[in-house]
This record gives C-alpha cells, structure tokens and sequence, in this order.
C-alpha cells in the first residue's frame, strides 16, 4: 500500500511540471493512471476483505483422528456377519459445539471366538455414500452407483469403487470395548489416503 | 467477412494477443462503443468536486454489494444461529472484523452521502425539468437505502437490534388500518423469532437491494440521457467525463474508503501507542450480547443516523398512539411529500428558493434532534456534578417535594427558582446516568458473551442464550441484586462506596463468602458485631459474637495459631483456597487437619456447631460441615429455617426454595444454584 502512496506522490508532482510544459496529453495520461490507482485501491478493500474471510476454512484443519469406543467386544455376535455401530463423540461445527453426537458408522466384524474385531467405514470409497449390508446379508452393497464388496470389504469387480472397503484400525481396550479409529479417506481414488 | 480474415492476417505483427482478442470481441459485442459512450461524456464546464457524490454513492453501494455477499457466506438467519454466527465471523475468522467493519461503517458513510448528493442536487436546482422524474427516483433510492440500513440492523440479532426492532417495527403497527397486519407480516408472525431474522435478511439481502440495483440503473440511465446538470454559471471550458470527472470520483471514493479503514483501525492505532495487544475481533462494528426477550435493555437506541426520529417521537410523549402516529408517520410523511414535491415547486425562482430552504431546514432539525439526543444521553459526561451536590442533598431531605423545598429555603422565592432549575438539571443528570449504567452493562454482558461463546466447547445446539442464562458471573448479579440485595451487601471492603454500601445494609456482606478473609472477619472481635457480619442482625447479641468478643480474645484459650488453623479449615471446608499469607506454608495439610478438629471439638467450635460426627447435634447453630461450599449454600438459600442452618433462630432470611403448598418457591434450584456458584466465584474464565 505504502508503496502506491509512493509512486502515486511522484506521478503527481510530475503530473505538475507536465503541466506547465502545456503537455496535454500527458496530463491526460497521468489523469487516467491516478485515476485508475484510486479506484482499484478502493475497490480492492471490499474484495479483499471478502476474500480474505472466504478463504478462512483453508486455514483450519481436519480434527485429529483419534480411539473412540464403539461397543463391547462381547456384545458383537461372533457369526462373521458385519454389523453396523454408530460412532459417537464430540463434534465442533464452526461455533457450535455437540457433546457426544453420532458422527458416522462403522461395520464390526468377528469370527467365531475371536478376541478380535475387523472394522469398516461405513463411507463408499467411490464417492461417499453410505454402504448398506444387502438384506441377505451376504454381502455389502453401496447404494448410489452400485459398488459391491465382500463381507470381508474386498472388492468384487468390476465396480465402479476404486478401491476395497475402507478398513479402520482397531483394538480392544482394557474394559473389553473396542476402539476405533475414526478417520476420513479420499473418496475416488486407487489409494487409501487419508483426508485433511 | 473480409475485413476478418484481414485482420486476422495481418494483426499478428502489429496487435498483442490482448488487441486481438478486443478485436474480436468487440466486433461480436461493439463493447468498444458503449465503454466509449459512458467514458466520454461531456462535462459542462469543466470536473468539479460537487459532482462526486453520486460517484461516491454507487461505489459505497458497490463496496456494500461486495462485503455484503461475503458476509452472506458465513452468515446464518435464525433465532439460534444468528448471533453466534456473526460471533464466529467478527471473532473466529481471518478477516472477519475487518469484513464486517466495513460493511458496518460503510453503511453509515452511505447516509452521510445520501444526504450531501441530496443537499447537492437541492441546491443546484438539479430537479428541474426534465430531470423531475430522476429526482423523484432518488428519493426512492433513498428510502431503499434507509431500509437497508434499518433491516440490517436486527440481523446480528443482539440486543441493541433486537430492541431498536421491536421499537421500528411497532412504530410500523400504529399505522391506520394495514398496521397490525404489515407489523405481523414483517415480525413474520406475532413473536420476533427464526421467521423476522428470515423475512428481515430477504428484505435486506434481497428484496431491497433488487429494488435498489433496478432503480440505480434507472436512475443512471436518466442521469446519463439529461446528462450532467452543470453548476451555473458555467465558467471553464468543457471537460470529458473521463478521465477528467473520473478522477475526482476515484480521489473522492479512495477517501471515504479511507475513512472508513480508519474509524475501524483507528483503537487499533491507540492501543498499539498505548504499548497494549491488538485484539481484532474487538475492532470494526460491536457485537452486543445475544437477544434476550426476558432482559431489560435500556441501553436501546437506534443508529445513530436514526436517533433524530427517535428523539422527535419524544415531542409527542404523552400523547399516546395519536401522537405516536403524528410523529412516526404524518410528519415524516409530510416532509417525504414536500420533498416529493421539490421538482414542481422549483419552477417558480421563490419554489426554489423555498426547496432549498426546505431542505437546509430538515438538515438543520436532523442535526439539532439528534444532538439533543446524545445531549440527553450523555449530559452526566459534561455537567459539573461538584455543582450539583447542593441541589442532591436538599432533594434527597425532601424527598423532591416543593413545598418542603419552599421551606427549607425560608420562602425565598428567587432562591427556590434556583433550586428548582438546579433540580431539573439533576434530573437530568441522574438519567443520563441512568443510560450511561445501562451502556455500560451492556457492554459488560456483551464482553462476557463473547467470553463464553470462545469455551473451547463452544456455544450449546440451543444457542448462546442458552450458555448466558447458565451462566453465574452473568446471572449471579441480577438475582442477588433481586432478591438478596435488600439485606445483604456484596461489595469488596477495600473499595470506595464499600463502607457506606455495608452500612446500610441489614445483613452480612457476602463478598468473598467462603474465603479465608470472610472467615478471618468474622472471628475479628472488631469486626462481628459490625455492619459487616451481624451488626445489623438479630444475631448482634447473639451467642456467636458473644463468643468472638469474649472467648476468642483470651490468648490463653485462643492463641493465634488456632484461630489461624481454624480459618484455614472454613476456607478447605468451603473448598475455597487456602489463606493468601498461608499459601507456601509447608504444612498447610497440617494446618486444616489441626483446625478440623478444633472446629469439631466440645470445648472449641463444636460445643455449639454440628461438625461431621462431633456430639453436638444439629439445630443450635449452622452446620459447619461443608460450610461455604456449593451444597451448603444452596441449602441454605433454599431453607435457612433447616436445622442444618439456623432453625428457629432464622432471623429475617426467607426460604427462597422453599413454597407453600402449590406456589412456587421464589426461585428455581438452578437459580439458586446460580447464586451459590457466583458467590464462590465459579464461573468459566477464558485464559489468556
Ligand atoms: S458412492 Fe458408492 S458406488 Fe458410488
């Protein structure tokens, strides 16, 4: 800004000397140059105050992924059949805060006497959908474009999915619950990318 | 055709990629013609400073056009969202502040603009044939404007917009026959709720603005057909309108912008001289405290640039809705209709003469209405209040009455003239006071919103009113000042007014209450029986003071450890913390333990206090046990008639949670709870 100031004084006392010299159409020149400093450096307050604020989700990241308990470990029939679980936890939505809300769902998974879970996202890795257990329960189907997978989340092809089922990391904690690992992936694409 | 592949073969050499570009565009658009036809506009007379007011207009429009959709893009209208989303944008996002300032004080820029290309256009004579219908639009404009101004003024939905709205919009509801039903349709029902914030931002983002591009353009169109009408008489040569007037327009625009960058930067400026930190979110337009129907607001005052109509509705207190009616309507209406009137009028040399009179005339009244209302407001900041000490006593001897006044003035006639033009003026005074209080709670409530709405929870689904109304430091005051500040002081000791405040209290003064330092107090022989503690109790003769006065005085008894190990155990029991010149003492464990047991035993504290599992049992004298904490004050607020408090020895203190059968007790068990939390100064603090 200072610097327009600057160079904008000096063209005026040019501006000046011109003048004099009865050089017309340089004084017109000069007239359009300043003319045209002023009215972008107005102009370009609004708009950069708007862009500036506009542009503030930029600056704000993802929150951290982070273990969150989801159900008993006893409570998951050990069939191997995916059931779906809500995953609940505190949720910030610009200046709202949400104290332990259902954000998403995974499905659990656990083999006959197994002490431990498979867990999927509930999220299509095509592009976002929820993916539903076809009624049959023999395996899962995603119901925007019809994505098809397997009771283990692998990929039955062809599918319009890239990838395979999103697998969450998982553990069971010391009171017997399983914990999952919420996160988001890229939808549409090949590899498992993390999002934010 | 040919004259295409022409240039096309040719132009390479010559012409840039943006020439040809041009080239083709224009030869699909003849843009070239129409730029040329709105730059070059003849200027009779030459440019001239008293032609840039338009100019300044449309580019402030444009400015507000600008910051406006911006604002849209993080702005939420509904009763739950509207408050805190504005928070979010002045106090959470890059640029916000600055975002919103902009649009705040470009605003009221506009009205002070809107008012100079009037004065312009009046005294210029610019109405006359044939630009009548032109002026007509501009009023129009005008109106719209001033639309915006009042619609855009709720969406923040504190409580400045919240109350300066219901005001407006009953205003609206006196008008005869459609009144009740405009009111309705505006409000979007018969409360103020989702559906005014909803109705209120369609009329300023929307409605009012389509409204108001159609006619610019309109009124644009007709400037630009009659052309410029020329100051006379005409003196220099012709100019063109560019670059010439655009100059002077683009100086004109970059200076308001300026000012308006500078009312909002300038704190920012005087607290980084003053060596302080720059919050921004304190910079630009204020955001007051979030709308509450239930709190009185008599800070309420439109914009500023409103205040004039305000003020002239005044004039017709107490005439009731007729003079409201008067005021609001007919004479506004009156002036609207003269001013429509301007362009006819001003056919005649005297009609113009009269218009500009006219209209220097509403100016003048504008501006002295609207002093006389900051004069009203603000009169305690510039009157002598030394002089009026005189006058205070002799009112408050008087209680106001004249004739007692005659007396106390020996009949001097001239003498009690005096008094009585004295008494005026403190009252005077004491409104203006009155106002000046109200601002400054409001900012208080405002500070503290804020505070709250940046909990690293954030604000609750229900919305910011709902944190305000939990919340201690914001509620604690109000209820004490109700229902417990007619016996009970709660005023720091160390303080000016502490003294005269305590005196004339009729029961403890509860500051601190729970801290070492009240405690200390009370077992200071100098101090129980003082206004401060039981002075102005039934407890004055009482058995405890009795004690303090007489058996804590024996050193013998009572050495000063003790009593000190007591305090130290109330303070632990109060769960308070531990005595300033105690902090850092090794044993501080050591200490409460020794005085718990002090406080328990027969011949000490217990011989009269019930303390967990001593022998005393209870209803001689409160419970000690907890004593301070939050249990224990909400009991005894609630029922201090319980045995575990004073029991029959209550002196005047009501059960405030307490109520005959199928009433209801005076305050709720959260209310209460309210109470005990600001007592003990719990409440949530940002940390810095
Ligand atoms: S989103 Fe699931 S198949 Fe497309």
């Amino acid at each position: 800004m200072s610097d327009h100031e600057h160079h904008h004084g000096e063209s005026r006392s040019g501006a000046v000397s011109g003048g004099s010299a009865g050089d017309g159409s340089r004084r017109g020149f000069l007239a359009k140059a300043i003319a045209l400093v002023c009215g972008g450096l107005a102009t370009m307050v609004p708009v950069g105050a708007g862009l500036w604020a506009f542009l503030d989700p930029l600056r704000r990241s993802a929150s951290v992924a982070k273990f969150l308990p989801v159900a008993e470990l006893t409570a998951i029939p050990d069939d191997g059949v995916p059931r779906q679980y809500p995953v609940i936890t505190d949720r910030i939505d610009a200046w709202t805060g949400f104290a332990a809300e259902p954000v998403g769902a995974v499905y659990l998974r656990r083999e006959k006497g197994a002490k431990v879970v498979q867990a999927l996202s509930a999220t299509c890795p095509h592009a976002g959908c929820f993916v539903e257990m076809e009624p049959t329960g023999r395996c899962f189907r995603c119901p925007c474009h019809n994505s098809i997978f397997t009771l283990d989340g692998g990929i039955v092809a062809p599918s319009p999915s890239p990838r395979a089922m999103d697998a969450l990391e998982c553990r069971v904690g010391k009171n017997g619950e399983v914990e999952v690992m919420w996160q988001k992936f890229r939808a549409g694409v090949a590899a498992k990318e993390v999002q934010g | 055709m040919s004259r295409d592949a022409r240039q096309t073969a040719a132009a390479p050499a010559r012409k840039g990629l943006v020439g040809q570009l041009g080239d083709f565009l224009d030869d699909r658009t003849g843009y070239r013609a129409l730029v040329h036809e709105a730059l070059y506009e003849r200027v009779p007379g030459g440019a001239r400073w008293r032609y840039v007011w338009g100019s300044t207009l449309v580019f402030a429009f444009m400015t507000q056009l600008i910051t406006g959709l911006f604002l849209w893009a993080s702005y939420s209208a509904s009763a739950q969202t509207a408050w805190e989303s504005v928070y979010y944008i002045q106090h959470e996002m890059a640029g916000g502040w600055l975002l919103r300032g902009i649009h705040h004080f470009m605003a009221q820029a506009m009205v002070v603009l809107l008012a100079l290309h009037l004065l312009q256009v009046v005294i210029d004579g610019a109405y006359r044939a044939p630009r009548e219908v032109n002026f007509w639009l501009g009023l129009v404009l005008m109106l719209l404007v001033l639309g915006m101004a009042l619609t855009g003024y709720l969406l923040p939905w504190d409580q400045k917009g919240y109350w300066a709205t219901i005001v407006a919009t009953n205003l609206a509801g006196i008008v005869p026959f459609a009144g009740p039903s405009l009111q309705q349709l505006v409000i979007g029902g018969s409360e103020y709720g989702h559906h005014t914030l909803t109705r209120f931002f369609a009329l300023h983002a929307g409605f009012l603005p389509g409204a108001l591009i159609l006619m610019l353009v309109v009124h644009l169109s007709l400037f630009r057909k009659h052309g410029l009408h020329a100051k006379q008489p005409i003196t220099k040569p012709d100019a063109m309108f560019w670059p010439d007037q655009v100059l002077k327009d683009a100086v004109a625009m970059l200076a308001v912008m300026a000012v308006v960058l500078g009312v909002i930067l300038m704190p920012a400026l005087r607290a980084m001289l003053a060596g302080e930190a720059v919050v921004p979110g304190e910079l630009g337009a204020e955001l007051g405290a979030p709308a509450d129907p239930s709190l009185p607001y008599a800070a309420a005052r439109p914009e500023w640039y409103f205040l004039f109509l305000f003020q002239f509705l005044k004039v017709f207190e107490g005439w009731g809705a007729t003079g409201e009616f008067f005021g609001a309507i007919v004479v506004p209406g009156l002036i609207m209709t003269v001013m429509f009137l301007m362009p006819i009028l001003g056919n005649w040399r005297l009609g113009h003469r009269f218009n500009v009179a006219f209209t220097l005339a509403v100016l003048a009244g504008v501006g002295l209405l609207t002093s006389l209302a900051l004069n009203e407001d603000y009169y305690a900041l510039w009157v002598d209040k030394a002089s009026l000490a005189e006058a205070e006593k002799l009112h408050d001897q008087t209680g106001g009455d004249p004739e007692k006044l005659a007396a106390a003035l020996d009949n001097d006639t001239a003498k009690v003239a005096a008094m009585t033009n004295q008494w005026k003026k403190l009252e005077r005074v004491r409104h203006s006071q009155a106002f000046l209080e109200a601002s400054r709670q409001a900012k208080a409530d405002a500070a503290r919103a804020i505070e709250l709405a940046g909990r690293p929870e954030k604000i609750p689904p229900a919305g910011m009113l709902e944190l305000v109304r939990h919340d201690p430091k914001s509620q604690g005051p109000r209820l004490f000042a109700q229902h417990c500040a007619s016996c009970h002081a709660h005023v720091d000791p160390l303080t000016v007014d502490a003294e005269a405040v305590i005196a004339k209290s009729s029961a403890a003064n509860l500051y601190a209450f729970g801290s070492a330092s009240w405690m200390q107090g009370l077992l200071d022989p100098a101090q129980v029986a003082g206004p401060a503690y039981f002075g102005n109790t039934a407890h004055k003769d009482g058995d405890m003071v009795n004690f303090v006065q007489n058996d804590l005085t024996d050193e013998a008894t009572w050495p000063k450890a003790d009593i000190a190990a007591v305090v130290a155990a109330m303070a632990a029991e109060a769960g308070t913390s531990p005595p300033k010149d105690l902090v850092g003492l090794v044993d501080i464990v050591g200490l409460v333990d020794r005085g718990r047991k002090l406080v328990a035993s027969d011949d000490r504290c217990g011989g009269c206090h019930h303390f967990r599992d001593n022998s005393t049992a209870l209803g001689s004298a409160p419970d000690l046990a907890g004593w301070g904490g939050r249990e224990w004050l909400v009991g005894i607020i609630t029922d201090p008639t319980h045995e575990q408090f004073y029991g029959d020895n209550n002196d005047r203190m009501p059960s405030f949670g307490k109520a005959a059968e199928g009433a209801l007790p005076p305050l709720t068990r959260e209310q209460i709870g309210l109470i005990a939390d600001w007592l003990r100064g719990e409440w949530y603090r940002a940390e810095h």
